[in-house]
């Protein structure tokens, strides 16, 4: 690597928030948020790979066209499942709960995030709701879709929902303490000298985010609640037995349920402009848009709920008011865009795998994001409306964007964590499969909804195929490329090469401490004097800055 | 976490401690907003759709019991209002006390509101299989607490709200939804709210809370108004829809 030389040989510290204190108790009674990440990143990993296997299912049955492995009623639970699995026990806690946790604290130059029990409380209520999830799930599953859409879900299916329910819901609790600790934390933890527009970018996605998850997880958390006593108790809201509604449900649900997208996408984003300035050795291009871009992103998501509700009937002006404000949440995130593109022009790159994952949240993010805005758009909805074309996007977002950064992001502070390298080549051969993969998945779902086939059929016409096996064929070359990083980052953690304080290096906070950092984070309470993602009055960081450009030219080369 | 005295390790000055304990629990009091607002819509909705048979819902609770709750709770409000002024001026016995009137105040309000919710039961007016809103008018021997001349008034109601709404005894249902979703969610609150006031009197009993420490008790205190705004909103939302005639 280019960029390691600025370090004479680096040190594993002899104490550290691992070796503190041993024991199955010092992990389960812990209030570090550092290992309280660690709990997450093990509970979270198990779920990944148990929503993986539910994916596999649905892709091996989908390889023929009348479906060999599975029978409808199972093909409907093991969608629903690896939905409600993915969405809410791996993508929304994923990058908030493990990086976010482990993170925050050491970006703001603070001994621990403000409430470090309830840091502690919020991973309980995760496992507690997960465990109520799992029941349902070797219970029979259940088949309602992930959306939980009533009546079905409150009236009419057979499978156990009501467990499901109360998990999330449950689980929800969880992700509002997590929130709830980052909004405090940022305001009134922040080390002396660490101003609002010092903050790193991760710390202003994850501030971002965390509006989101205070304003919008309670009302999913009343209306999974009003669900679950409709179908325990006989409440009658959503149900049109009663004169209920129905489409209330749909409203409350996608209240939260769209600004949840931007609980994925947002800490992601996040970890990208930490990467970008980071491997391209430049200043981010826009510190202060981006950081606003991530507050609009939070406020404007709050108001396009109803796009996902164009074909329920509701008012057309209505439609057309969500359509607009749908095209307008694009707007910041392709601020986002353009600043990180701006970014690496004149930079002096280098293609580490984090950087590689950055690339690949680049262009997936991209297509991902602009096949929202078909989708955002009413005539073009009522074709490709419940097809694989919403498959395909939602995919693309959440998986090409959310998990490349969350990926990118373990990687890249894997040495901070662990205080050891992940092996280099092994780990950009891995994000190359990945990339490969994840196309080979997602891009033919695009054509196939574009052709007509509905998403949740577990048949399909055989001029199909074609598309299917390809999708298929990838499904299998991703889940190598997620294998690997779990095997050797897992290898690396106990038998990587030391890494030191700040391999890459970095500006950030949290490499100014140790790796591993102790357990007080800091030995000294750091004063920030520099600006964010400044490599030019960073002696400290060893660099050569003769050959760096400290802005991009601002007309082209001359 | 290391623990010097009332400083948690975390923090630099007890200032810092308390500015970040008060800020966690303002922005958790928005969250109780954000839970209780999504019910709130799906009250205004039905009672916007089906006014008829949410006024026939609402004039079936009592409305001495509701406003005697009421009072109770303002009442519950002032008391804990006291309980956090004697902790900030150190007047440690008198926390105690006013700590133990407040959840006295409370057990009040759940006393009165299990009359209701028993009553209701009686009277098959709980959503579900059972759920007859004509129950007490056809089955007087069912309702011993009603007599002749209220069942008689009850009946010319229930007449007059049937020929407007047919399909009265389906929709009172989705007020009565309302009424135990809404009512059953704040009593929950208070119960978490009594919990705590029983954690504050032991602590408070240990002599515990100071003029220079005393944010359990505030933020408690804050909990504690909260849970009485609800009510404040639940009481003329759910007893007063339709009451001028």
């Amino acid at each position: 690597m280019s960029t390691q030389p600025n370090h004479r040989d680096p040190q594993f510290p002899e104490r550290h928030y691992l070796n503190e204190t041993y024991g199955i108790r010092s992990w389960l009674l812990t209030t570090d948020h550092k290992r309280i990440a660690l709990l997450y990143l093990a509970s979270v990993t198990f779920f990944f790979f148990v929503g993986g296997f539910f994916a596999m299912m649905i892709r091996l049955h989908l390889l023929t066209p009348s479906g060999y492995l599975l029978s409808a009623d199972n093909y409907n639970r093991m969608f629903t499942m690896h939905g409600v699995t993915m969405v809410f026990f791996f993508l929304i806690p994923s990058i908030p709960a493990i990086l976010g946790n482990f993170l925050i604290p050491l970006m703001v130059g603070a001994k621990d995030l403000a409430f470090p029990k309830i840091n502690l409380l919020s991973w309980y209520i995760y496992i507690v709701g997960g465990a109520f999830t799992l029941y349902s799930m070797i219970n029979g599953g259940l088949d309602t879709g992930w959306t939980f859409y009533t009546p079905f879900s409150t009236v009419y299916s057979n499978s156990a929902v009501a467990p499901a329910v109360v998990g999330v819901f449950i689980t929800g609790f969880s992700s509002i303490l997590t929130g709830l600790n980052f909004l405090v934390t940022v305001h009134t933890m922040r080390a002396p000298g660490m101003t609002w527009f010092r903050l790193p970018l991760f710390v202003w996605t994850h501030y971002a985010t965390s509006i989101v998850m205070i304003l919008g997880t309670p009302v999913i958390a009343i209306t999974l609640a009003l669900a679950a006593m409709e179908r325990l108790f006989g409440l009658g809201f959503f149900n049109p037995a009663m004169g209920g509604d129905p489409i209330l449900f749909q409203h409350l649900f996608w209240f939260y349920s769209h600004p949840a997208v931007y609980i994925m996408i947002l800490p992601s984003m996040g970890v990208i402009s930490e990467l970008i300035p980071t491997f391209a050795r430049k200043k981010l291009f826009g510190y202060h848009f981006v950081a606003a871009a991530s507050l609009a992103i939070a406020v404007i998501g709050f108001l396009v709920w109803a796009h996902h509700m164009f074909l329920t009937g509701q008012s057309t002006y209505a439609a057309l008011a969500f359509s607009f404000l749908t095209f307008l949440v694009a707007v910041p995130s392709a601020i986002k865009v353009f600043n990180w593109v701006a970014t690496l022009f004149g930079g002096s790159i280098s293609f580490d795998t984090p950087m590689l994952y950055a690339f690949g949240f680049l262009g997936l993010f991209l297509i991902g994001g602009l096949t929202g805005l078909f989708l955002g758009c009413l005539g073009v909805d009522i074709h490709i409306h419940d097809t694989y074309f919403v498959v395909a996007h939602f995919h693309y977002i959440m998986v090409g964007g959310a998990v490349m950064g969350y990926l990118g992001g373990l990687h890249f502070w894997w040495p901070k964590i662990t205080g050891r390298m992940y092996p280099e080549w092994l780990a950009r051969i891995a994000a190359l499969i990945l990339f490969v993969g994840f196309n080979l998945t997602f891009f033919p779902q695009f054509v196939l909804g574009y052709l007509g086939m509905p998403r949740r059929y577990h048949v399909y016409p055989p001029e199909f195929q074609v598309y299917n096996v390809m999708s298929t064929a990838g499904a299998s070359i991703l889940a190598v490329g997620y294998l690997l990083p779990m095997i050797y980052l897992t290898w690396a953690a106990f038998f990587g090469k030391v890494a030191g304080d700040n391999p890459w290096p970095a500006t950030g906070l949290e490499w100014k401490t140790a790796s591993p950092p102790p357990t007080e984070n800091f030995p000294v309470t750091p004063e920030v004097t520099w600006e964010p993602y400044d490599f030019h009055d960073r002696p400290d960081l060893g660099l050569d800055v003769t050959h760096m450009p400290e802005v991009a030219p601002a007309h082209g080369d001359d | 976490m290391h623990r010097t005295g009332e400083l948690y390790g975390q923090f630099k000055t007890l200032e810092q401690q308390k500015d970040t304990a008060s800020l966690g629990m303002w922005i958790f009091l928005v969250t109780e907003v954000m839970f209780f607002g999504g019910i709130m819509l799906a009250y205004t909705l039905n009672r916007h759709v089906y006014f008829t048979a949410f006024a026939m819902g609402s004039n079936t609770l009592s409305l001495a019991l509701g406003g005697f709750n009421t009072i109770v709770l303002l009442a519950s409000s002032f008391t804990m209002a006291m309980a956090v002024w004697s902790s900030q001026t150190g007047k440690k016995p008198l926390i105690s006390i006013f700590l133990i009137l407040t959840i006295a105040l409370g057990f009040v309000f759940f006393g009165v509101k299990y009359v209701e919710y028993s009553q209701k039961f009686r009277h098959h007016l709980v959503p579900g299989k059972s759920f007859n809103i004509f129950y007490c008018v056809n089955n007087p021997a069912g309702c011993p607490d009603m007599d002749a001349a209220e069942l008689a008034t009850e009946r010319e109601e229930l007449d007059k709200a049937q020929a407007q709404d047919p399909d009265l005894n389906a929709h009172a249902q989705l007020y009565y939804s309302a009424y135990f979703g809404m009512t059953g969610l704040h009593a929950l609150h208070m119960v978490i709210g009594a919990g705590l006031l029983f954690w504050l009197l032991k602590e408070s009993k240990a002599g515990r809370y100071t003029p220079q420490w005393n944010t359990p008790v505030d933020l408690v205190g804050l909990y504690w108004h909260f849970v009485d705004i609800v009510w404040i909103y639940l009481f003329p939302l759910l007893y007063l829809i339709d009451r001028h005639k």
